[in-house]
């Protein structure tokens, strides 16, 4: 499970595209590991390598020497759509990422996000712009997200309040996991099932 | 008694379901049937036997190789050392946790979400999950089935539960009726090109109106698999007794008394009258064309006698800057028409249209025709049993004499891990779910469209409309369940 969640500051990288889906944040083809490990190499492989696997000229924005240590995406609207792969965000993660910026995310994105200790936070389309002019004017501004009190500083000493689903913080912030959660959870499963009997037996006829 | 307010199907099956839920916390919500493929659960199983625990109900879990497999002769070996150690893997995983399998070889093989409905373990007022977007395929039968990531899939391995906050719900209503030549597939493609595909992000999309009741069970699963396109974890259709025919007889569908009982249940399923929906939306079938896209995104549909739009006329910068993106990627010019563009590739197959109606609708424009020069057209069958249902109906041997490839059940190329893939520049009309960039292989070029659309291309060269086919009227009709 991933680290207890702190107040952090970083830097941001602008990823101004809409609609990013998980094929572009993580190719098909890197779907075939059977861990976790290496998936930042995979992280927007299309976007960034060409072919020979030589860095794209001008470099993808991740690439760019300033943005290796940044820990913060601004993103479009619509962030990880389509497929359900979890590798999204544990490339993300690999990577540095630990909050993103957006005005909204794919369902299976977001939930995914939550369970690895990435932050997809949601603003409002003017706090949206607003981020995305200061970045503008101010490419090294630097933001401090503070998710116990549910909020980022903005280098002019501003504030904006964001909302997050008051269960998923409280999990990122011990650092504890949903099934941890489930397993507390026993004698409820037990009853529920002695009331309900399966429906089907994937088993019957097995061979 | 007082009568109880009126409840969406949704409500219903979500209220059956859930095990507990502490204030504050998201439901517990149980889940009937979990199935799983080889991409999405190794890391699960990982996860159980660091924790040293087990998979809680095998009974309520089916597994199937599909993704990464070789589309290509079954006695061939694989070339991929990766997705081989992969499938290897769920194998010695689904022993160990005494999961049933339907991998390489077993007549049950197939993609995940054809052989769910097949076997009939698909149920109406079902929970189904599986780490698989296309899940909302079993919305069709009434169940509310979603896809999930792998952490989640390690949850119901090992606990048969989920944490799940109560989705709101988004009617899709489609008055009227398909003219010949389109289908289930322009449906859902012209939703998803009016709402956008994060249109339906939060909802649950039920399916409604005459036009649904009227499309046969695979039509609907067709329908019901693309939702996630439009933003919707899931999508479904109140059943009914087209439901009930297709499910009766299926290897894991209820017998004798049981079967009665069942239906009696799934009678009290769909939508009370009165009940509200969140959203909503009305379509109309009869104004619907065959639908193609022309971009990076599934909502990036237009009907195929219609233009490619103009960045220029995007009152929205952002908009106006991912059209600008998508024309470049495809190589399309702002105004053109999309009939005529030319065609490399066709690929008619995938959990969204590979089902053996699919099948028999290329299949009857296929007939006693030729692929036209220089294309290369791809029919790969969603199960093992649609292909042998194919060969025996006679299918494959048109699809042969046509010059298709006539191949192996799985994945193939709509998500492009097995080698079939497109090359770099190369354009494809595909049957299957998604135009994203790099999809179907890097630098690939993908139109969605419906088989229909699909084959009349591959005997044009390029992209095609159906209606003007010969005898359209009774192609069209060639259906199936």
């Amino acid at each position: 499970m991933a680290e207890p969640f702190t107040v952090f500051t970083s830097r941001v990288v602008p990823l101004p595209a809409e609609n990013v889906d998980t094929d572009q944040i993580v190719p098909a083809r890197y779907l075939k590991v059977t861990d976790k490990e290496g998936l930042a190499e995979a992280l927007f492989r299309d976007w960034r390598f060409e072919e020979d696997g030589s860095l794209k000229d001008p470099p993808f924005v991740l690439d760019r020497p300033e943005m290796a240590t940044r820990r913060i995406l601004l993103v479009g609207d619509n962030f990880g759509a389509g497929s359900s792969r979890e590798h999204a965000p544990w490339a993300l993660t690999a990577w540095g990422v630990r909050a993103i910026l957006s005005t909204s995310y794919a369902d299976i994105f977001r939930s995914n996000s939550l369970k690895n200790g990435v932050l997809p936070i949601v603003v409002d389309p003017a706090t949206h712009a607003r981020l995305f002019g200061l970045l503008d004017t101010e490419p090294d501004a630097e933001l401090t997200i503070d998710l116990a009190e549910q909020g980022i500083l903005l280098p002019d000493g501003s504030t904006i309040d964001f909302d997050i689903d008051p269960f998923a913080k409280a999990m990122i912030l011990a650092g504890t996991d949903e099934l941890g959660y489930l397993l507390t959870k026993e004698a409820d499963l037990s009853a529920w099932e002695a009331a309900h009997p399966p429906r089907i037996d994937t088993l019957a006829g097995a061979r | 008694m007082t009568a109880q307010a009126p409840r969406t199907i949704v409500d219903k099956i979500w209220t059956d379901h859930v095990v507990t839920q502490d204030a504050g916390a998201p439901a517990v919500l149980a889940v009937d049937l979990h199935l799983v493929h080889e991409v999405t659960s190794p890391q699960a199983f990982t996860g159980l036997r660091q924790r040293g625990i087990g998979v809680r109900r095998p009974s309520q879990t089916v597994a199937t190789a599909d993704h990464s497999i070789p589309t290509t002769d079954r006695s061939l070996p694989f070339i991929d050392a990766m997705a081989l150690a992969q499938v290897n893997q769920l194998e010695a995983n689904c022993a160990e946790f005494g999961i049933p399998l339907h991998g390489i070889g077993d007549p049950g093989q197939g993609i995940v979400h054809v052989i769910g409905p097949q076997l009939g373990l698909t149920q109406p007022g079902m929970t189904i999950v599986c780490g698989d977007s296309h899940t909302s395929t079993h919305g069709a039968f009434g169940a509310l089935a979603f896809g999930i990531g792998t952490s989640e899939v390690e949850m119901v391995l090992a606990t048969q539960t989920l944490l799940q906050r109560d989705p709101k719900s988004y009617e899709v209503r489609v008055d009227g009726r398909l003219t010949p030549g389109v289908s289930a597939k322009d449906i859902i493609l012209a939703l998803i090109a009016r709402i956008g595909i994060g249109g339906g992000t939060g909802h649950v999309f039920e399916y409604t109106g005459d036009a649904i009741r009227g499309l046969t069970m695979e039509q609907r699963m067709t329908v019901c698999n693309m939702s996630i396109e439009g933003g919707a974890r899931a999508g479904l259709i109140a059943p009914d007794d087209a439901t009930f025919e297709y499910l009766h007889g299926r290897t894991h569908a209820p017998t004798g008394p049981a079967w009665d009982t069942a239906v009696e249940r799934w009678r009290r399923l769909p939508t009370d009258d009165g009940a509200a929906y969140d959203k909503s939306i009305t379509i109309d079938a009869d104004a619907l064309e065959p639908m193609v896209t022309y971009g990076t995104n599934p909502g990036m549909g237009i009907p195929i006698t219609s233009r490619v739009p103009s960045p220029a006329d995007q009152a929205d910068p952002s908009q106006r800057r991912a059209l600008e993106r998508a024309l470049e990627y495809m190589d399309l010019t702002p105004g053109q028409e999309i009939l005529g563009q030319k065609v490399d590739v066709v690929f008619v197959g995938s959990c969204t249209n590979g089902r053996i109606s699919d099948l028999r609708l290329a299949a009857s424009v296929l007939k006693d025709r030729h692929v036209a020069d220089g294309v290369r057209l791809m029919v790969v069958p969603g199960s093992d049993e649609v292909k042998r249902e194919a060969e025996a109906e006679g299918l494959a041997e048109i699809f042969k004499a046509a010059g298709a490839e006539w191949r192996e059940s799985g994945c193939s190329m709509c998500i492009a891990m097995n080698g079939d893939q497109l090359r770099p520049g190369q354009y494809a009309v595909s049957t299957s779910n998604r135009n994203f960039e790099g999809r179907q292989g890097k630098g690939g070029r993908t139109f969605l469209a419906s088989p229909l659309t699909a084959a009349a291309s591959a005997i044009a060269g390029v992209v095609a409309d159906p209606r003007r086919l010969p005898g359209i009227e009774t192609l069209a009709s060639v259906g199936g369940r």
